[in-house]
């Protein structure tokens, strides 16, 4: 009876490799799939109960890990929640937002360049702490523009962006209504789920972060797009004459387009400054004409449209310039309608790039990355995204704007002693809803430290009086002087 | 010296010392990781850690003395592998209790108190019975005693469903899984049997494609216990129990009659057996549909659910190479972590690497089982040791391979790590069993050799 024996071993040999080798899979080789598995409560629980690293903008946390005396460990704050909750996000028992969801292996302590901490927490048997991450944000810019929102009062909806043009570093960034993180980062679960469903409810759509998930017809804003393209495309200059009549018949249709409050843009042929600095429809809707709809299409994509180029935050919304147009609706396009849809991070680009004599930087919002010892891990550098326009098209375009600051629509954002450029917009959409509020621009004109986009998406003000440079305008004043006038 | 010469003139040491030493380990194992259950999960070395250490000891030096007098030349790598995987056992189980709340009257007591009767059954079993050849005897006996004891939890008033599976009796306040027991009468039934009949089965035959294949006659023995098997499957939905009787009696009836063709057969029956389960009977079906699929069935509200097996595999993933140590995962999130799952458990807190040591264990049990076998004289002792071993083998593999989703999920108990009295006390008899075979089969023989010039007696020639 032994060969049968022998085989019979070898048999159970096999059952017990197979055991064996199964484990492995499971244990070793298919962990990771498991341990993603958003349902595997384990995971989750381990991550809330961490000390995660901080979000630092200056040197103050906007978002840190306290110890907390109930069944986790650690207790996420947010001291000024509301104020930064479009940057930080939040971080729940059920999912994380902003920078706490694109940072989260830093912040949870589980990235590879904290692998030498970890060594350390484990040899020490300390529990392992995550490391921090510090953000470009200059405070004071970004409480200028969340004050700002603050000062038009409840029921506003809208959006601050400020660049620092020569390096794409995002100096504020304001989304108006806020949310309060610290309600949906609480450990009672039960307070924190109503909580994110009455903010999932809620028709103001507080969780959104407009500057960079909202898009929008940008309206007069994008004429900085068709004059570049004019500039680029037809050789014109601030001093070429353009069509300045009150109304515009397209071709091709029985439609007139009109200026604002049906208006002569003063006479019927004006400079190209003239027209920037009155915002006439007419003169760039006709000038649109002139280009063919790749040309407008290829400036717009140079300066970011049609492209995902923040990767600090999840969810940056692509900014859109329509595809094949008939010449009317190029016309509407050629003044930021139709369906041209851009977000405020998108035309603070605009600004930005013309800014930075025609080179637009790629926007960042991670300036270091540091151990809980503040040992500096990864810096971020400035990388150029595109070069949008010549260095002559942009210092002609400063002056334009510089002059619609001066003595155009962008009156509102005039600093004292301070050459400042910048461009409104008075975005229709449908007759029944109001107008989108728009301003962009930079200061100071000739070396500019900050630039900015303000969109104000509904406010309380009356309907006729809405115009981005009333409404836009302070807030961006108040931005730049934060950095100009510290 | 050819290889029938060197077995017959060597002789095997008795090696108690190796087993004392090795014995000594396997306490360091039972009793650290008691120390470290309370360390990790209360920050404390346990209160009664002396009591509990001291408990451990004289159990298993306890066995050590009774294997040392009565059965001196038995296998000594054996009792400490069991003493080992059954003092980790203790400890995984009270740090479960531990989770569950339970203080000090938790299911790790309980596991104490049966591993004390366990043990005490061990040495009753080797003291009692010096030679395993009187079971023999018995071997219809044991049949009937299995036959009574599996049909028992049918029985109304004593038999009980729990989790869809009627395996249990109740007597009063007592309860225990008779297919535990049954498990033992039947190796030493179907030993007895096929001792017997092995000729039988062996010889007549007819020859197809090269293998032999039994005569049609034959088949009564293997055809009653297919159906037996299919029996529990059907009316006590006890797919592990049902699968580790049948695969025993075809290993020990390839054993016996050391012909494949029964292996053949026994694939077959099981096959069709397993198809047709699958089909047709429901427990069965979603049994393999929750094997296939487990993330589908992971949290639904209605149909078969498959938390248990999920949260085991999270929980081993989650645990990956070391573990996360005691105290530090969660494996209070898989029900029944304390039985049938305490393989996840231990994968989650104590790592892969403890996983596979758990299952070279296992491995060696049924390596020194076999090896027995091998090296024992008679035929029932061999018959015994192979059916003994394999149950164990095809047990272990059975109950982790579905844990860990090798196989479909069936419900056995882990031998000596989960929490149950039967199966534990069971196994402990197993081991006295397998030393008993052992210590025969390693006895040296008795000097029988006289030389011719010596030869008292002489040949006559009869007219």
């Amino acid at each position: 009876m032994n060969r049968p024996i022998r085989t019979l071993s070898v048999f159970c040999l096999l059952l017990f490799l197979a055991l064996m080798l199964n484990a492995t899979y499971l244990q070793y080789f298919n962990a990771k799939k498991l341990d993603d598995d958003p349902r595997n409560r384990r995971v989750i629980q381990a991550a809330f109960s961490r000390q995660r690293g901080a979000i630092l903008v200056g040197k103050k946390a906007v978002a840190s890990s306290v110890p907390s005396k109930d069944q986790f460990k650690f207790q996420r704050t947010y001291p000024e929640g509301q104020e930064y909750a479009p940057l930080t996000g939040y971080f729940s028992y059920y999912s994380q937002t902003g920078i706490e969801h694109s940072q989260n292996q830093v912040l949870s302590g589980d990235d590879s360049r904290l692998f030498v901490t970890r060594l350390v927490d484990l040899v020490n048997n300390t529990d392992p702490k995550g490391g921090n991450v510090e953000l470009t944000i200059d405070p004071a810019v970004q409480d200028a523009a969340y004050k700002g929102f603050k000062a038009l009062g409840a029921g506003v909806q809208g959006a601050a962006v400020a660049i620092e043009p020569s390096t794409g570093r995002i100096l504020a960034m304001v989304s108006t209504p806020s949310f309060d993180p610290n309600q949906l980062a609480a450990h009672d679960l039960t307070k924190s789920t109503k909580a994110y469903n009455r903010l999932l409810h809620d028709p103001s759509q507080p969780l959104i972060n407009r500057a960079i998930q909202t898009t929008l017809p940008p309206g007069s804003t994008f004429k900085l797009v068709t004059a570049s393209a004019a500039m680029e495309d037809l050789g014109m200059t601030p001093d070429s004459k353009v069509p300045g009549g009150s109304s515009l018949k397209l071709p091709q249709t029985t439609h007139v387009l009109h200026n604002e409050n049906n208006e002569s843009c003063g006479g019927a042929q004006i400079t190209l400054t003239q027209a920037l600095d009155v915002s006439c429809n007419v003169s760039f809707a006709s000038v649109g004409l002139k280009l063919t709809d790749q040309q407008l299409r290829t400036q717009a994509e140079k300066f970011g449209f049609g492209q995902t180029y923040l990767s600090d935050l999840p969810g940056q919304a692509i900014s859109r310039f329509p595809t094949t147009l008939t010449p009317p609706l190029r016309a509407q396009s050629a003044i930021g309608q139709y369906e041209v849809a851009a977000t405020p991070l998108q035309m603070a680009l605009v600004a930005a790039g013309i800014a930075n004599h025609g080179v637009v930087m790629k926007p960042y919002l991670v300036d270091r990355v540091t151990s809980s010892d503040l040992d500096v891990l990864d810096q971020t550098n400035p990388t150029e995204l595109s070069t949008a326009i010549s260095p002559k098209t942009a210092s002609m375009l400063t002056q334009m704007m510089t002059s619609v600051v001066d003595r155009g629509t962008g009156t509102p954002a005039r600093i004292p002693g301070v050459e400042v450029a910048g461009k409104t917009g008075t975005a229709q959409s449908t007759p029944t809803r109001p107008p989108y509020a728009w301003f962009t621009g930079f200061a100071p004109a000739q070396n500019p430290k900050i630039a900015v986009a303000v969109l104000v998406q509904a406010s309380n003000t009356s309907r006729s009086e809405i115009a981005g440079g009333a409404l836009g305008g302070p807030i961006a004043k108040a931005m730049m002087e934060a950095v100009i006038n510290p | 010296m050819n290889a029938q010469t060197w077995a017959r003139e060597f002789v095997h040491r008795q090696r108690r010392g190796a087993e004392l030493f090795l014995l000594v380990l396997s306490l360091v194992v039972g009793v650290g990781g008691y120390a470290a259950v309370g360390i990790g999960v209360e920050q404390k070395v346990p209160a009664d850690i002396l009591g509990y250490g001291g408990w451990l000891t004289v159990l298993i030096v306890g066995a050590h003395v009774v294997v040392r007098f009565v059965a001196p030349y038995a296998d000594p790598v054996l009792l400490p592998l069991v003493a080992m995987l059954n003092g980790l056992g203790l400890a995984v189980i009270r740090r479960l209790d531990l989770a569950s709340g339970a203080s000090h009257h938790g299911f790790a007591r309980q596991q104490l108190i049966w591993m004390t009767i366990g043990v005490v059954l061990f040495a009753v079993t080797l003291i009692g019975m010096r030679d395993h050849r009187t079971m023999q005897r018995f071997t219809y006996t044991s049949g009937l005693g299995a036959v009574v004891l599996l049909l028992m939890p049918m029985l109304p008033g004593i038999g009980k469903d729990i989790n869809g599976a009627r395996i249990w009796i109740h007597l009063g306040p007592l309860s225990f899984q008779p297919g535990e027991v049954a498990k033992v009468l039947l190796v030493v039934a179907f030993a007895g049997y096929l001792v017997l009949h092995r000729d039988a089965l062996a010889l007549a035959g007819r020859r197809v494609m090269g293998v032999d294949l039994p005569r049609g006659r034959d088949l009564g023995p293997i055809l009653a216990m297919w159906l037996i098997s299919l029996a529990i499957l059907v009316r006590q939905h006890d797919l592990g129990s049902s699968l580790l009787f049948f695969g025993l009696f075809v290993i020990m009836l390839y054993v016996a009659t050391e012909r494949r063709g029964w292996i053949i057969v026994g694939g077959g029956l099981f096959l069709v057996g397993a198809v047709a389960a699958s089909r047709f009977i429901g427990h069965v079906q979603a049994r393999v549909d929750i094997w296939l699929h487990p993330m589908q069935h992971y949290g639904t509200a209605a149909g078969p659910h498959s938390d248990q097996l999920v949260e085991s595999m999270f929980g081993m993933a989650w645990g990956g190479l070391l573990g996360r140590g005691f105290g530090n995962g969660d494996p209070w999130r898989i029900s029944y972590a304390n039985s049938d799952f305490i393989m996840g458990a231990i994968g989650e807190e104590l790592g892969l690497t403890a996983v596979l040591a758990i299952v070279l264990c296992y491995g060696l049990i049924v390596e020194r089982g076999l090896r027995t076998a091998i090296i024992c004289r008679d035929d029932f002792g061999k018959l015994l040791s192979v059916g003994l071993a394999s149950s164990f083998a095809l047990q272990v593999f059975v109950v982790v391979g579905g844990v860990t989703r090798l196989i479909p999920l069936t419900g056995l108990t882990t031998p000596f790590l989960s929490y149950g009295g039967s199966s534990l006390v069971a196994n402990w008899v197993i081991v006295a069993l397998l030393l008993r075979v052992s210590d025969h089969a390693r006895r040296p023989l008795p000097d029988l050799s006289f030389s011719a010039s010596e030869e008292t007696t002489q040949v006559v020639r009869l007219p």
